[in-house]
């Protein structure tokens, strides 16, 4: 339940509907903004390309969480997704001239067809059925990267030009960091609203009872083919931010270990929520920085230990999910919101 | 009088069973028209031929003059149709608001971009149709328990919700399904008086199946019974409380 603080009482439906509904709320997004935007002035390089490559994931996830959060539709190919839009976007930029502020939609929209189009077994198809045929998609569009090399230059990589926008050269960690923080910030705002509107309920529906949406009016087809439409989108736009970053763009960064990391990061952080999403994109790219931080550290200190934790990372990485999902199966935006619930109520809370 | 719904011939079967068996009736508007029978007689089969779920694969449904079996179910809805469930089906995860605010999901015409960008637009819709969905909520009596999740309430309270979200539809007719099941005689009382409401105040139609005799015979102005798919007794409930066929099969065994 939506638990407003006492002494903060709607008094009109607007108000009701608002996404920052209290003075507290408020002033804590505006802190968190301000926080936000001195960041890369105080941090050094690394944490600034970190928050980048965070930023670029939570836009991925969220996108990938309108589609199974939401709509309630899995997807094993958001991976591959994302690499459509990274390829699309440079070679926009590289070949056909385009400026940066349009080859990022641009990338978005295609990416956002070619999801559609991936997308149309879901008319048919549930669950784990679902699950293959968008596995599918992975494999499909993985394999053209790799393989369509006279466009994408297959695994030796595709070089990226830095995006430039009206004379500006985003070139370094400091000015990206805005870049992606301003696109993260419309992403999330556009993620919200569309949840608490009609196309985000009518999404919602779908996943929690597909017959009884149909039957008060629901077109499911529709719904289920926006959900790819937007979610692929959502890839796209990340893909676009990724491959300008990076500037030399692989298949390999675009397999189905991406598309399950995707998948790890709005389960862990809380299916179907926003916030959810950013959390878990924020721990997914976290996590491996610091068990690699920690084996980096404990190889100083005693060299054998150190050795054989670098080599267990990537079983580390997988137990640390496991015990996650066991023991906090409703996501880190659920124990979020019992943390502040337990505030609010403070010292009264049972 | 006009009919409203015009069920003519139908029949439906699953495999070797008939659940259907050439039913003709029509419903006037206006009407609280009752469908009773006992146990697998075919009153739910018959609901869902109407919401278009289950195709007969003789006769033809009609609703306000236009044939139905082409229209997929959501267009149904779209054309009037609401419906209530025998097994509930609410979206057991969503709040009760969100729930009715979904009933009301083809008066709005937000799309995905203006949902999105919400400002202005999209505001001013929702606004308005939380304005309406409230008015529903005084109806019902439900003010209190807006927020909570489905999941979390009485059996009694979902069916109310659920003739909530129907009625955000805004529909010409509603089909019920066993609303009264389950529930306490304080809960039934309610739901009679949201039915007689309804119906008197905006004129919905009202095609009920109920098991409850007293309030069959209480509140219907048109009775049909329906006996192993087929239709074996129609009238106003004094009539079928006269009727031997009826009686045999139906009210004389309980
Ligand atoms: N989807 C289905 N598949 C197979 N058989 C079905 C299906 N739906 C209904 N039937 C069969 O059709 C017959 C009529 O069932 P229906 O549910 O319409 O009865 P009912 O009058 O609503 O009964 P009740 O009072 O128990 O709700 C039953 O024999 C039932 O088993
Ligand atoms: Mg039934």
């Amino acid at each position: 339940m939506n638990r407003l603080p006492s002494g903060v009482f709607n008094t009109s439906y607007q108000q009701d509907a608002q996404l920052f509904r209290t003075p507290v709320q408020r002033i804590s997004l505006a802190a968190f903004l301000v926080a936000l935007i001195a960041f890369p002035f105080v941090g050094n390089a690394y944490v600034v390309s970190l928050a980048i490559i965070v930023g670029i994931y939570v836009i991925g996830a969220v996108g990938l969480n309108i589609l199974t959060g939401f709509a309630g539709q899995i997807s094993i190919g958001h991976g591959a997704f994302v690499g459509v839009g990274a390829y699309v976007s440079a070679i926009l930029v590289a070949e056909a001239g385009v400026p940066f502020l349009i080859a990022m939609p641009l990338a978005g929209l295609v990416t956002a067809c070619v999801g559609l189009g991936f997308g149309l077994p879901s008319l048919r198809v549930k669950g784990l059925y679902l699950a293959i045929a968008t596995l599918s998609a992975q494999v499909i569009l993985n394999y053209i990267m790799n393989n369509w090399s006279s466009v994408t230059k297959g695994t030796s990589g595709l070089p990226v030009d830095s995006p430039e926008i009206l004379g500006f050269v985003f070139n370094n960690d400091f000015s990206y960091y805005f870049l992606v923080l301003a696109v993260a910030i419309l992403a999330l705002l556009f993620a919200r609203n569309l949840q608490r509107t009609r196309i985000g309920r009518a999404m919602t529906a779908i996943r929690d009872n597909d017959l009884a949406a149909e039957l008060i009016g629901i077109n499911l087809f529709r719904y289920k083919l926006t959900a790819f439409f937007i979610s692929s989108f959502y890839a796209g736009i990340a893909g676009s931010l990724w491959a300008h970053y990076v500037t030399l763009i692989t298949p390999e960064h675009f397999t189905i270990v991406e598309s399950i990391n995707y998948l790890a990061a709005i389960i862990i952080g809380g299916i179907g929520s926003v916030l959810g999403a950013v959390l878990g994109a924020v721990f997914m790219v976290l996590l491996p920085e610091v068990l690699r931080l920690l084996s980096d550290s404990l190889s100083g200190i005693f060299p054998n230990v150190g050795l054989f934790f670098s080599a267990m990372k990537d079983v580390i990485f997988g137990l640390i999910i496991i015990l996650f999902l066991i023991y906090e199966p409703r996501g880190l935006n659920h124990r979020w919101q019992m943390i502040k619930a337990y505030w609010k109520l403070w010292p009264f809370s049972y | 009088m006009t009919p409203i719904l015009q069920i003519e011939h139908v029949s439906l079967s699953f495999g070797g069973v008939n659940a259907l068996t050439d039913v003709s009736f029509q419903v006037q508007k206006g009407q609280i028209y009752s469908l009773i029978g006992p146990n697998g007689a075919g009153k739910t089969s018959l609901l869902n031929s109407v919401s278009g779920f289950y195709h007969p694969q003789q006769g033809s449904i009609s609703f306000d003059g236009q044939e139905l079996n082409q229209i997929p179910p959501h267009k149904r809805a779209r054309l009037g149709i609401a419906r209530t469930f025998q097994n509930i089906e609410l979206f057991q995860h969503m709040s009760v608001l969100d729930n009715l605010m979904l009933g009301a999901h083809n008066q709005l015409s937000a799309g995905v971009f203006s949902s999105g960008i919400y400002w202005k637009w999209a505001e001013k819709e929702e606004l308005a149709a939380r304005r309406e969905i409230e008015d529903i909520i005084d109806f019902l009596e439900i003010e209190n328990i807006r927020y909570q999740p489905i999941g979390q309430l009485s059996y009694g309270l979902q069916k109310r919700v659920e003739l909530g979200r129907a009625l955000a539809l805004r529909p010409q007719i509603i089909l019920m399904d066993e609303p009264m099941a389950g529930m306490t005689v304080e809960e039934k009382q309610d739901m009679v008086r949201f039915i007689i409401d309804m119906n008197e105040e905006h004129d919905t139609t009202i095609l009920l199946i109920e098991h409850d005799m007293g309030v069959v015979m209480d509140v219907s102005d048109y009775v049909t019974v329906l006996d192993f798919g087929r239709l074996i007794g129609e009238g106003t409930p004094a009539e079928i409380r006269k009727n031997q066929q009826v009686i045999e099969a139906y009210i004389g065994q309980q």
